[in-house]
């Protein structure tokens, strides 16, 4: 008969266990290509049994040399480049390029055109926040509210279509303007998306902000404290999930947001529940905007979307074809572009993942000399291996898609 | 040297005037160049400085100027949360010896943005901790952001040798 083993020493703490066995820290790749890593971006995690010791975040696969592009254009021909960064919310890169050539050109457009770009760019923001919401509970397993979220976000992108034609990569913004006033009837359709997707946020609230299972996947996970924000230059509703308040459209009012009334929400502990709420809430606060948008371009009635500035806008047809200066210009305008008055100049907006900047450098000539985008993406993600170091495997999902990195602006 | 109005440029001339070479604040932008060797001194007075309390290091980049000579700059954007203001320093790096101090210890921010700008541009950051591509692969030849990379230029396959 076989002696019944009985350790040497006796047990004193579970540590014990496993001193006799061997254990080792296991390597797993996640991505590029992983169904929860919406846009390509590789996790190289070390893993000691489910918590993650170590995190390499490889970003770059969707590299298509975004900056290279733009110094080899006219500065026209980098606006519809400017939409593939964050194509979620296309138009307010466009928004931030175009500012930012603005103020290299030191004009200002007109009023009219100053609030239909704030509208177009709160539908895009509501879009950007309703795929980052919704995917998030699809990655947690629950279907049905994505489907809330994604029907919000397609009637988001029907207002686009009928405001600009196209529904992901509009190209709306022009430099000195937009590229037309809106059509008959948006203003009636916008009001009734207001109150739809009021709804379908009501249904999207219903099913998930008090929901067991979404309440503890999220709660206490990927804390980041203020301080570390500000280290990592973390911006977007990730820096005011930790109760720092700041907010370019407050901050720094740009076009006519210093004349809106919205509030900026914010969180207290900084974890993944903290920036659900804020999302949740700064849609409703688009909301608002979008409805005095509305209000205000109808007390405005028909004007000029776009300035006068012979710089960079074609002049009328009818001088065109009469006129031979006018001709002139308009072969110039078409076949070399606006000349940018050579300096230097960097122009941010709050775009929905946070502080959008573009660092424009002119000679003078047509083509730029360097366009830097500062992709909030990208920067937000830096921080995400100390957010989730210790923490188990399955808290790096809603980490991410929180933190929202869209692969097209994080790798330009 | 004129500090503009702006308190940054005004605090760096008072207390680092050998380290600022020039200062503009055209579009309303404060910027300051400053001697590529004093770069770290110079981000820390912007960070530390009761008056000036630059948390946060916005955005690291670089510009060739190819034909100019020094050819690179180093640009950096910082913002104060606390006194909600901005300014950018410059730094001009000769193409004989493409390097900058790494503020990486100072600004966590750093460490993505600076790899970034060694990926692009060639420029490296002493001191810095993991000075790898980010956006490319190892394998990849040269610095696509300079001037005198063609934009047509094809790069050799690399991947697992069948």
């Amino acid at each position: 008969m076989a002696e019944p083993y009985f350790p040497a020493e006796p047990l004193r703490s579970e540590d014990d266990f496993e001193r006799d066995l061997h254990t080792e820290h296991q390597i797993l790749n996640m991505g590029p290509s992983h169904p929860a890593t919406h846009g390509t971006v590789k996790f190289l995690i070390e893993l000691d049994g489910e918590n993650i010791v170590n995190l390499d975040i490889q970003v770059g696969y969707l590299h298509r040399g975004f900056e290279k592009e733009c110094e080899s254009g006219s500065w026209y021909q980098c606006i519809p480049y400017t939409d593939r960064l964050n194509y979620n919310s296309a138009i307010l890169a466009n928004i931030g390029f175009c500012l930012a050539v603005e103020k290299l050109l030191e004009i200002e457009t007109p009023e009219r055109c100053q609030w239909l770009r704030v509208l177009a760019g709160e539908l895009s923001r509501i879009a950007d926040h309703l795929t980052r919401c919704g995917a998030a509970c699809l990655e947690l397993q629950a279907m049905t509210p994505f489907l809330y979220g994604i029907e919000a976000r397609e009637l988001a992108w029907d207002q686009m279509e009928i405001l600009c034609g196209a529904r992901v990569t509009s190209n709306y913004v022009r430099i000195g303007g937009v590229k037309h006033d809106m059509a008959p009837g948006f203003a009636e359709s916008c009001r009734e998306f207001v109150a739809r997707t009021r709804s379908l946020l009501k249904d999207f609230d219903d099913v998930v902000t008090s929901n067991r299972i979404f309440v503890d996947r999220l709660r206490g996970t990927g804390v980041i404290s203020r301080e570390d924000c500000l280290k990592y230059a973390v911006t977007g509703p990730i820096l005011r999930s930790t109760g720092e308040p700041l907010d370019l459209r407050k901050q720094e009012p740009y076009l006519v947001y210093d004349q809106i009334d919205f509030d900026v929400p914010i969180g207290e502990v900084g974890d993944n529940y903290d920036r659900y709420l804020v999302c949740v809430e700064e849609m409703h606060q688009s909301l608002r905007i979008v409805e005095q948008c509305v209000a205000k371009l109808a007390a405005l009635g028909p004007g000029p979307v776009n300035v006068f500035d012979p710089r960079v806008r074609w002049p009328a047809k009818g001088r065109v074809f009469n006129r031979m200066e006018e001709l002139i210009q308009q072969f110039k305008s078409v076949t070399e572009g606006p000349r940018v008055p050579a300096g230097e100049g960097y122009a941010a907006i709050e775009s929905a993942n946070g502080e959008l900047g573009f660092y424009l450098v002119s000679d003078g000539s047509a083509v730029p000399v360097k366009v830097r985008c500062r992709p909030p993406s990208l920067i937000n993600l830096a921080p995400m291996a100390g957010m989730l170091k210790g923490a188990l495997l399955a808290d790096l999902i809603p980490t991410f898609d929180f933190i929202n990195m869209v692969g097209g602006e994080c790798d330009r | 040297m004129e500090d503009h109005g702006s308190p940054a440029l005004r605090r760096l001339i008072e207390k680092l005037p050998d380290a600022v070479l020039e200062t503009h604040a055209r579009l309303g932008d404060a910027t300051a160049v400053v001697d590529r060797a004093r770069i770290l001194a110079v981000l820390l007075l912007l960070r530390d400085d009761a008056q000036l309390r630059f948390e946060m290091l916005v955005d690291v980049t670089a510009v060739d100027l190819l034909p100019l000579v020094p050819r690179f700059e180093v640009v950096y954007h910082l913002y104060s949360v606390a006194k909600n203001h901005r300014v950018r320093i410059k730094a001009r790096v000769p193409e004989e010896s493409p390097a900058i101090a790494s503020c990486n210890a100072m600004y966590a921010s750093a460490n993505w943005m600076e790899r970034e700008v060694w990926d692009m541009y060639g420029i490296r950051f002493e001191g810095h901790p993991d000075l790898r591509r980010l956006l490319l692969y190892e394998e990849f030849v040269g610095h696509p952001l300079r001037k005198d990379y063609p934009k047509e230029r094809r790069q050799p396959l690399v991947g697992p040798e069948n």
